[in-house]
């Protein structure tokens, strides 16, 4: 069942929040931070299927700059250690990263699990 | 809350003496260890252009202090020679310290002033760029990538109240422009406007300028000093 504080991720109270889900919730926390600043009409759902940009996507490029590096300052709490999300990796691949929640908080566990 | 890179000599030392006598909360860096002290002084060693140990120090500074109100890139090395002989290791290191630090210092520094949503940034360029100087192909070149980069950034950065500006001194006595000949300087100076050496606190004032508050409608400017342009 979602939690009510970030509906759509299905973190169950009775175990352990995995690497993956306390990554989600720093990418949910920068979202927050990130909604603040925006117009409500272009204010982000809090679900890892929340298109990011592209197409379908609402940010321009300097409101994902802001949500990429929010996102990598919340990491670097949650863990106690600097991570650079914006690396050649991500630049490079064919698919971006960055594109949904899901596919950024996918990446920087990738990262953080990595190291 | 200010960091200043390169300080254990020459004007680096001198700016982090200047803003912690002042009473700024002063962050310095360079490779070897520094021998200013003072309770508003604190000192990493690190390479400007180390990317793990850089992104180390911003953490730190992250952690102690929760933000960063100017950046001053003065870390910079020079070579003096004919193209014809310069080392491409020399290149590398000059581009390296110059150009990857001087990026690398902003793109972090612009994280922590991004949540201020303010922040002063001053980048080191020098009037051997539009000089043009004979024997100093690499030193000009990796400062007018400086130039550039100031120009540019004050743009990407003005959305968060960043600005970013660049002072461009003339030769000062430091060891900088040690093994510069007496014959070259002189015929430096006599293309200066105003033809004596600078000195430290003309390279204070302009940057004093650009980091008082009422200098946030000011970005992405190249102050020469001695009358170049």
């Amino acid at each position: 069942m979602p939690s009510e504080r970030n509906p759509g991720v299905n973190v169950s109270p009775k175990r352990e929040k995995t690497k993956k889900d306390r990554i989600l919730q720093c990418v949910f926390s920068a979202v927050d931070e990130l909604n603040a600043g925006l117009p409500r009409e272009k204010r982000l759902a809090k679900t890892p299927e929340m298109v990011l940009f592209g197409e379908e996507g609402s940010l321009d490029s300097m409101a994902l700059a802001t949500l990429v590096v929010l996102s990598e300052q919340k990491v670097e709490e949650e863990f106690g250690r600097p991570v650079s999300v914006a690396n050649e990796r991500a630049m490079s691949q064919h698919r971006s990263p960055f594109r949904t929640i899901g596919t950024m908080a996918d990446y920087i566990t990738l990262l953080v699990e990595e190291e | 809350m200010a960091l200043i890179t390169g300080t254990r000599k020459g004007i680096g030392r001198y700016l982090a003496e200047y803003y912690a006598g002042k009473g700024f909360q002063t962050v310095g860096c360079s490779r070897e260890p520094s021998e200013f002290a003072s309770s508003y002084y604190e000192h990493f060693c690190l390479d400007v252009a180390d990317e793990p140990r850089v992104k180390g120090m911003f953490s730190e500074i992250r952690k102690k202090h929760k933000r960063l109100d100017i950046l001053i890139n003065n870390a910079g090395i020079a070579s003096m020679n004919h193209t014809l002989l310069t080392p491409l290791a020399t290149v590398r290191k000059i581009l390296e310290t110059n150009v990857l630090g001087s990026f690398l210092f902003c793109r972090e520094a612009a994280k922590l002033m991004m949540a201020e949503r303010s922040g002063r940034i001053v980048n080191f360029s020098t009037v051997a760029t539009p000089l043009q100087l004979e024997g100093e192909a690499v030193y000009a070149a990796s400062k007018a990538a400086i130039n550039s980069l100031t120009q540019i950034l004050a743009r990407e950065f003005a959305a968060y109240n960043i600005t970013v500006n660049a002072v461009g001194p003339t030769p000062i006595q430091t060891d900088l422009i040690g093994s510069v000949p007496e014959q070259k300087i002189d015929e430096l100076l006599r293309r200066q406007a105003i033809r004596r050496l600078g000195e430290f606190s003309d390279v204070t004032n302009v940057i004093d300028f650009l980091i008082r508050p009422e200098s946030h409608f000011i970005t992405g400017q190249i102050i020469y000093l001695g009358g170049v342009s």
